[in-house]
């Protein structure tokens, strides 16, 4: 047991629940203005392969994130294009972008490093490690919190941002209600399209930095469909955290920890696809716990009051 | 004059909404706008508030033209607007929902204690007072009202546009409303009342113009007119006034017997509630609304489950059985919120009609589409429908227009036993006449009926024993003949009967 618990597993923890965070974050500011984005896996799929794309021709880590950023940008633009502006099933949309996403990404392997199912080249540098002064000398804590890249404190940073974005600021307060209510906000002069299409490039954005975290933080190389589902457990996670940025953390928290259970398992002679089912197990007795009763009944409020 | 609309007409394709309107408000006037469903009141409204453009004519301001492209341009010329479905934020504070829009703030921080002190300050100042951190959800329909006039207020609005203010409201909670409109209408805020509630016009507006097919019919000074003319400018012609025939109960048709449900909450939602229902005998229920009354009705129908209590329809034991086969056995009912039970949205009239009458008009299975069009056809000309067609999605058809056409649906399936709850609510007096009228006509041939209604001048009008209840009890039963206004109102409100 104490091998299986040990520093290193609270570490990986860390850094497996960085690219859920980010993308719950994404899909929690979505959830927030009335569009369910399920999405998620593409845009993240798409942030994971422009990096390494970025990374290779540019070789250097800083312009490899923000290309990783810009591609998801615009993946995003066309989410919002096609269910704001056309009105389209928020639904349909984001499960034709997945596809669209692991189709256009294997295609793009093979054409650009002319490799199948995976790219990975030694020279390829990943995100860099921070060791916090201070923090890092702490026994035990130090090795959980400290040497990890960038986009693992800053998806910290997000979290706080966000919340105080949502529930401090007056744009924040019109996001809220433009999700809450769009023909209220609208008979107020609120613009709904714009602040949708404000939250969904936002969402973009997180997804590009969970990409990047995922292909070069965890590791340096790019495989097919190497999101997994993190998309689908980061949309669990939104929900499971109502939405609310800190409630969103913890239930990131709580997936990110199994997955990094799960890779330690492996071993512990552990069959392999018995370990991977893990996250999976776990995001299916969440639903059944956390009942989200309280988002029913708000619903139900809603109508008695718009009678 | 602060506001001239002049030869205002609005048409649609072919549908003319407004024929030259010409309409006047003063300033500290209360003008109420008054006419049946579809007359083009709610439409003039719209056009002033900037959400419809006018086909031709002008809008003067203090007498300087202007024209509004969007409600925020009405709202900048202190127009606003009180919807008659709420535009609330159910889960945002009262405070919150009072200043969206125009947010105090600290750089671009959200100053929620200021927003707090704007709304205590507001609902002081107007004599509307709120607890500013109370959520929307969670208060009655009156205080809901309340905060949306004092949103229009903290918006600058020196005209107040007010669309059928009462329709949701307690008898209680309507005083409250008239009083409030009155005391600001004297600190000199102008009000455009949209009602068909003839009785509240009379008492709080200062004129009256009547609208008719999308044309004025009259305006006239609440002082110089009464009900009876102001009918006769809606509707076109005299009202008949409905007799009652005295009938003779006979057997029992509906036997409820120490019904219980407990509900989640501390206090049941029903406790021991018996009543009877006789062949040839309205039953009215009176109540504020959320007192067990939806309950009862849904534990009569089959829709909710009984923690207690039997119900006894045409002598079978039906508590428990599937609500097919209690509507077999012989109940149809008028449910109280027609959006959320009686019709669906998208779903076209004839479709909507059809619900419940599909058995009659199938052969093999297969539906047969020009008996079922005849069916409703006939009831849209009986009822006066207004609707585009028959292939008109139910979600374009007014609310008054929706509730006759589930009303047409309901009384035709000609069943010994009908539940009609708020069956004229939103409705016009036209066809409130007409709907009354088929109610007691469906009395006078025998069959039982359970009404509830919120209007106590309609439990009086129609019923022959009238129930009284209050949290979830029964706590009074009164003979129609003997009851009055008073004594029911008390026991409403839970006091004990007097005499």
């Amino acid at each position: 047991m104490e091998q299986l618990f040990d520093v290193s597993l609270f570490a990986s923890t860390l850094r497996m629940v960085t690219p859920i965070l980010l993308a719950a974050l994404g899909g929690a500011i979505c959830a927030r203005v009335g569009l369910f984005n399920v999405g998620l896996e593409g845009l993240v799929l798409i942030g994971a392969f422009s990096a390494i794309v970025g990374n290779h021709f540019t070789g250097n880590i800083f312009a490899a994130v923000l290309f990783a950023i810009v591609c998801s940008l615009l993946f995003s633009i066309l989410f919002g294009y096609m269910s704001i502006h056309l009105k389209a099933n928020v639904i349909v949309v984001g499960i034709a972008l997945n596809f669209l996403a692991l189709g256009l990404t294997t295609f793009s392997l093979r054409a650009i490093f002319d490799v199948k199912g995976a790219y990975d080249n030694k020279d390829m540098v990943g995100l860099p490690k921070w060791d916090i002064p201070v923090i890092k000398d702490i026994p035990w804590l130090g090795d959980v919190l400290s040497g990890h890249s960038p986009l693992v404190y800053l998806s910290m940073l997000l979290v706080i941002l966000l919340q105080w974005f949502l529930f401090k600021t007056v744009t924040g307060f019109r996001l809220l209600a433009a999700g809450e209510n769009p023909t209220a906000a609208k008979s107020l002069g609120i613009h709904v399209s714009r602040i949708q299409y404000g939250a969904v490039l936002i969402c973009g954005v997180f997804c590009g930095l969970a990409g990047a975290q995922l292909s070069l933080g965890n590791v340096t190389m790019f495989t097919e469909g190497m999101t997994s589902g993190r998309g689908f457990i980061a949309l669990v996670a939104t929900m499971l955290g109502q939405s609310n940025p800190i409630g969103v953390a913890a239930s990131s928290l709580l997936f990110g920890f199994m997955d990094a259970l799960s890779i330690r398992l492996q071993g512990f002679a552990m069959p392999t696809h018995f370990t991977m089912m893990l996250p999976y197990i776990v995001t299916i007795a969440a639903m059944l716990f956390f009942k989200d009763k309280g988002y029913i009944q708000e619903a139900r409020k809603s109508n008695e009051s718009s009678r | 004059m602060l506001l001239q609309m002049n030869s205002i007409t609005k048409s649609y394709g072919s549908v003319t909404a407004n024929s030259g309107v010409h309409f006047t408000l003063r300033k500290g006037e209360i003008h109420a706008l008054v006419g049946e469903n579809g007359a083009g009141k709610t439409t003039l409204m719209r056009i002033l508030y900037g959400m419809e453009s006018p086909t031709s004519g002008e809008i003067k301001l203090e007498g300087k033209t202007v024209s509004f492209a969007s409600p925020t341009d009405a709202i900048q010329n202190k127009i606003g607007m009180v919807h008659q479905h709420f535009m609330l934020f159910p889960s945002f504070t009262i405070a919150e929902n009072i200043v969206i829009g125009r947010e105090p703030s600290k750089a671009i921080g959200f100053n929620r204690k200021a927003a707090a002190a704007e709304a205590e300050r507001l609902g002081k100042q107007y004599g509307m007072p709120v607890d500013p951190w109370q959520k929307i959800g969670e208060c009655s329909l009156g205080v809901q009202q309340r905060v949306e006039i004092l949103k229009v207020l903290h918006q600058g609005a020196e005209i107040i546009i007010l669309d059928e203010p009462t329709g949701v409201l307690t008898p209680l909670e309507v005083k409250e409303l008239l009083v409030a409109i009155k005391a600001l209408a004297r600190q000199g805020k102008s009000f455009i009342l949209i009602s068909h509630k003839l009785q509240e016009v009379m008492e709080v507006a200062d004129r009256i113009t009547v609208l008719r097919d999308g044309k004025v019919t009259g305006t006239v000074d609440a002082a110089d007119t009464d009900a009876e003319h102001l009918s006769r400018l809606m509707v076109g012609r005299d009202l008949i006034h409905i007799t009652r025939n005295d009938t003779v109960p006979g057997e029992p048709v509906l036997e409820v017997s120490n019904v219980s449900i407990r509900g989640d909450k501390t206090k049941p939602l029903l406790d021991d509630v018996s009543l009877r229902v006789n062949e040839g005998e309205i039953v009215g229920i009176a109540g504020i609304s959320g007192n067990g009354q939806s309950e009862l009705l849904q534990a009569i129908s089959g829709l909710m489950k009984l923690d207690g209590g039997a119900v006894k329809l045409r002598g079978t034991d039906v508590t428990g059985a599937p609500v097919q086969t209690i509507r077999d056995r012989g109940l149809a009912h008028i449910p109280e919120d027609r959006y959320q039970w009686g019709v669906a949205k998208d779903a076209t009239v004839t479709e909507n009609g059809l619900m419940g009458h599909a058995g009659k008009h199938q052969k093999y299975g297969i539906l047969r589409g020009s008996s079922i069009r005849g069916m409703v056809a006939e009831w849209v000309h009986r009822f006066g429908i207004k609707t585009g067609s028959l292939a008109t999605k139910a979600q374009y058809l007014s609310g008054g227009n929706l509730q006759k056409l589930i009303v047409a649906r309901e009384l035709a399936q000609n069943t010994p036993f009908l539940i009609a709850a708020e069956p004229t609510r939103g409705v016009d007096v036209g066809a409130m006449e007409i709907i009354h009228g088929e109610l007691l006509k469906k009395r006078e041939e025998r069959g039982a009926i359970l009404l509830v209604s919120s209007e106590l001048t309609e439990i009086l009008k129609l019923s022959d024993r009238i129930l009284v209840m209050f949290e979830g009890r029964i706590v009074g039963e009164l003979a129609a003949n003997a009851a009055t206004e008073e004594q029911i109102s008390l026991l409403m409100a839970g006091g004990k009967a007097v005499g």
